[in-house]
């Protein structure tokens, strides 16, 4: 249990390629209202960016960037968030979810009033709660297995 | 579209594959093959969003179906085939099948919405939210409602999966 994570080539690589991944994450999330894409699939790349993380370097590495409480805490704000987007529209709009915020024109990429907000509070809820998931579902073994590793 | 029903009978053979195939690892690569293949459909009936979606969540749900069965300890069992079972099965699917062909007789024919909103939302989605993806200016503002409620059922299972799955119990 020494060496966590997988080879020296794959650690390099990752190193060079986890950031991009993650940028490309954060450019669909917020070009999801100009072009294909939007919150889920752009908060899933950026979940798969950490989970690349856990793959190469074992979990100690990538939870001590996004640890689990932490991963939770940003999936609820992001509900939050997106939740208060519905009541800024209910309060200051008088329907539940109407758009009130400046439009922009068409193409820009601070145009569409609360649809670029609402990717972002989608991506933070989307990311953050697949991680979670993949934290709990894929890295924390049941002891049952801990066992046989240590017997191998 | 030739492609697309080519690309359906590869889809097709990839499932029975991963239900019959004995190797675990194997089965989860021929689950793979199947998502990839929906992913190019999505692509050849010009649904980029959908394409995305679904090739990202096929690579995530991989990579933990692989890390889930990896190193495991599986031994394949044998079953013969139970002809009652069988029969029970193919009536099934047979009236589910002709029930789906009744029902998409019935459907419109593709790329022509028939009901005033969905026409409105093409015509003028733009114009009313200046996006110019139309995906999002449904999902996010004229169906903003239907979203949150999909966002509480995401919310939902990420809650049962940690509470079930979370094996250190909290300290008092």
């Amino acid at each position: 249990m020494k060496e966590q994570g997988m080879s020296l080539i794959v650690k390099r690589v990752t190193k060079i390629t986890v950031s991009l991944i993650f940028l490309f994450g954060v450019y669909i999330v917020l070009h999801g209202h100009i072009s294909p894409g939007g919150g889920f699939a752009g908060g899933v790349i950026i979940a798969l960016s950490f989970i690349h993380l856990v793959l190469a370097f074992g979990k100690e590495t990538a939870l001590k960037r996004l640890s689990e409480a932490a991963a939770s805490v940003i999936e609820s704000l992001g509900g939050l968030f997106f939740w208060g987007i519905g009541l800024l529209g209910l309060f200051a709009g008088g329907v539940f979810f109407i758009n009130v915020l400046p439009k922009g024109r068409p193409f820009d990429l601070f145009s569409s009033g609360s649809i670029l907000l609402s990717n972002v509070a989608i991506a933070m809820k989307v990311g953050a709660g697949l991680f979670a998931i993949f934290i709990a579902m894929a890295v924390l073994r049941i002891p049952v297995d801990e066992g046989d590793k240590q017997k191998r | 579209m030739l492609e697309l029903e080519v690309i359906l009978i590869f889809m097709i053979v990839a499932a029975v594959m991963a239900m019959e195939i004995e190797d675990l690892l194997s089965s989860v690569i021929a689950l793979g093959a199947v998502g990839i293949g929906l992913t190019l459909e999505f692509l050849i009936l010009r649904a980029p969003d959908l394409a995305i979606t679904q090739l990202v969540v096929e690579i995530l749900s991989l990579i933990i179906l692989i890390r889930a069965t990896v190193g495991r300890d599986v031994s394949p069992v044998k079953t013969g085939i139970k002809w009652g079972y069988f029969a029970f099965a193919l009536l099934f699917v047979s009236v589910f099948l002709w029930f789906s062909y009744q029902a998409i007789m019935g459907l419109p024919s593709f790329g022509s919405p028939i009901m005033k909103v969905g026409s409105e939302y093409i015509s003028e989605g733009v114009r009313w939210t200046h996006a110019t993806n139309i995906v999002s200016a449904i999902i996010l503002d004229f169906r903003g409602y239907d979203t949150l409620g999909e966002a509480t059922v995401l919310f939902t299972s990420v809650v049962g999966v940690v509470a079930v799955l979370r094996m250190v119990g909290k300290k008092r």
